[in-house]
């Protein structure tokens, strides 16, 4: 074997590459639960491309076809049922495991120096799995599907001047139609997840490149060598430790993800739109367009927004730099400390400020903004939804996280971060 | 050029400058046809061509539907006795100044149309895309004493004056929408056309 492999490395450095990226690769040896998340990602990341692949085997991006197709998948291929909701489950779950991974960065302070591209990085991928799902969710031609897709290149159309001009570059067509169907199919299926692919890889070799954070933001290259072993006194290798630490999270991922396919694949409508099992009707729009889950906090924003100027692109512009501001965090957060576990009261407020108006923005997006009922005339905004108003608190509580971080990670009571990680 | 000669780097320079420029504009040429690839195509073009309509037929306080991009499109030729019937309705519809930007600018006026008596509007309904009918006939029985003619949407009993204004307190939000469309001739309307600036 070793003769073999002597062979390959001198043609191409696998096993060069096997131990920098991950076999000799030297990682904290604190990582806690959330540290799991990542490598779920890249897990679902696998398994959304090989049944994907076997669904576009079956699937016609054709707007006569398309909805028959999917049924034809579920009702007369063998195991189709299995594969497009292990695809549908797993689209949902890409959102789950990155929202958490997501908040392990925010929490431990992963974007901050030297760390700040592995973070910008991670923002693209965000950027990016948001337009792989939202051409990904045309493709079964339902209602929601058909109108969710309106609605969203609709929110092009408010730009003044070239709105209209580009939403009609975008669908190929004045209205949504087979060009657009077709169109998505092909970036869905081909455009995105080799964009998604590349810039994963690049995510992953900037952290290598820095090495990972841990909970303690301690910086592991910065301790002396164990004479021992020659690693840093907090390092171990990724292999096998970690290799066996991530696999118990595959583990117990696929419980998770398992229990839904199986008992749950549509989540009570919130997976799969009861409204997507109709086909796509372009005479007839449903009573309630709501985008699918991990859209609906952006999605409670931007109605939030009122139009004034006569124009609502102002809605659009909120919810885009809702998205976007993420990539500033590195340069807002000027704390001394990187982990949460050293930050004092007032970033931990601010945090679970920001994590709240996150969720219940994320609900107010799946019901009508009628949902609470209005104010009595009493009030000064007497006669407003009050969701609306609820939503535009929280709107401005999102905002603030990020733009008086500048203010309150300086002004926090941190403790001093220490030189060696806790452990156990 | 032997080893030892001394690089020249403004040569350098400029050869990588030069030939940087003239590939990017390379790129820019080879990336037109891509984007330009994305607009409709000619077959969606047609599809979507705007509608010419001969409205010297429609016989006075009477409709004609065409379709123009897969809708139907509502032409009503207005007596003077239905326009005078729009300033009465405007306590009773809920956006009487057509402040909702349903219709182009050149129709954001009391009568929703740029010449007073031909009204052009999308026959969908703007609750649940249910199309309209046309009642232009004053206090039927079913729809009441107060009915000065309009539209009236079977579906869930949406009602809208002769204008396409939305009553109020209807399942539907907002006035139906006026598409854009000129004047070819005093007898020809062409539909999905903003009006030649003068």
């Amino acid at each position: 074997m070793s003769k073999f492999m002597t062979w390959v490395d001198e043609r191409f450095p696998l096993t060069a590459l096997w131990e920098s990226q991950w076999g000799k690769y030297i990682a904290p040896k604190n990582f806690n639960f959330w540290y799991f998340f990542g490598s779920l990602a890249a897990f679902i990341l696998v398994l959304q491309i090989v049944t994907g692949i076997w669904l576009a085997m079956d699937y016609k991006p054709d707007a006569a076809k398309a909805f028959g197709s999917i049924e034809y998948i579920m009702r007369d291929v063998h195991w189709g049922w299995l594969i497009r909701y292990m695809h549908s489950t797993g689209a949902s779950m890409f959102f789950v495991v990155v929202y958490l991974h997501m908040f392990r960065g925010l929490i431990y302070g992963s974007y901050r120096k030297p760390r700040e591209l592995t973070w910008l990085f991670g923002c693209v991928i965000y950027l990016a799995l948001m337009a792989e799902a939202f051409f990904g969710y045309l493709l079964p031609w339902g209602q929601m599907s058909y109108w969710g897709a309106q609605v969203i290149v609709n929110l092009f159309s408010t730009i003044p001047g070239i709105g209209e001009g580009l939403a009609v570059w975008i669908r190929g067509d004045y209205t949504i139609s087979d060009v657009t169907l077709n169109r998505f199919f092909a970036f869905h299926v081909a455009a995105l997840p080799l964009v998604l692919v590349a810039l994963v890889v690049m995510h992953l070799m900037a952290l290598h490149e820095t090495g990972s954070n841990n909970p303690d933001g301690v910086e592991i290259k910065k301790q002396p060598k164990d004479p021992k072993t020659g690693l840093p006194l907090d390092g171990i290798y990724s292999h096998p430790y970690y290799t066996v630490k991530d696999i118990v999270g595959v583990i117990g991922f696929l419980i998770v993800f398992s229990a839904i396919v199986f008992f749950l694949p549509n989540m009570g409508g919130f997976f799969l739109e009861a409204n997507n099992f109709i086909p796509a009707d372009p005479l007839k729009t449903p009573q309630e367009i709501a985008p699918v889950w991990y859209f609906t906090p952006y999605y409670a924003m931007l109605r939030a927004v009122p139009s004034f100027l006569e124009t609502q692109v102002w809605g659009v512009i909120v919810m885009a730099c809702a998205v976007l501001i993420f990539f500033a965090l590195p340069w807002l957060d000027r704390a001394p400390v990187k982990s949460i576990r050293y930050r004092g009261r007032l970033y931990k407020g601010f945090l679970i400020a920001f994590i709240v108006s996150f969720l219940i923005l994320g609900y107010l997006g799946t019901v009508p903004v009628t949902v609470w009922g209005q104010f009595a005339d009493a009030f000064p905004f007497h006669g407003a939804d009050r969701a609306t108003v609820v939503s535009r608190v929280l709107t401005v509580v999102y905002f603030a996280f990020f733009l008086l971080m500048p203010w309150y990670s300086v002004r926090d009571k941190t403790r001093p971060q220490p030189d060696r990680v806790r452990w156990p | 050029m032997s080893a030892d000669a001394a690089v020249n780097t403004g040569k350098r320079r400029f050869l990588i400058g030069a030939t940087s420029v003239v590939g990017g504009i390379g790129v820019i040429g080879v990336a037109i046809p891509f984007v330009a690839s994305l607009s409709p195509s000619e077959a969606a073009r047609a599809a979507g061509a705007p509608v010419e309509i001969d409205i010297s037929k429609i016989e006075s306080g009477m409709m004609i539907t065409v379709a123009w991009r897969g809708k139907p499109i509502f032409v009503v030729n207005r007596t003077d006795a239905m326009l005078a019937t729009l300033p009465k309705m405007d306590s009773r519809v809920a956006d009487p100044k057509s402040e909702v930007p349903h219709q182009p600018e050149y129709c954001k006026n009391e009568n929703r149309s740029s010449k007073p008596n031909l009204w052009v509007g999308i026959g969908i309904c703007t609750h649940l895309g249910c199309t309209p009918t046309f009642r232009p006939e004053v206090a039927p029985a079913d729809l009441g004493p107060d009915w000065l003619g309009g539209f009236f949407c079977p579906c869930h009993q949406s009602k809208y004056d002769l204008a396409g204004r939305v009553f109020k307190g209807v399942p539907a939000p907002t006035n139906l929408y006026v598409p854009p469309y000129r004047y070819a001739s005093d007898t020809r309307v062409v539909v999905g056309e903003d009006p030649k600036q003068a």
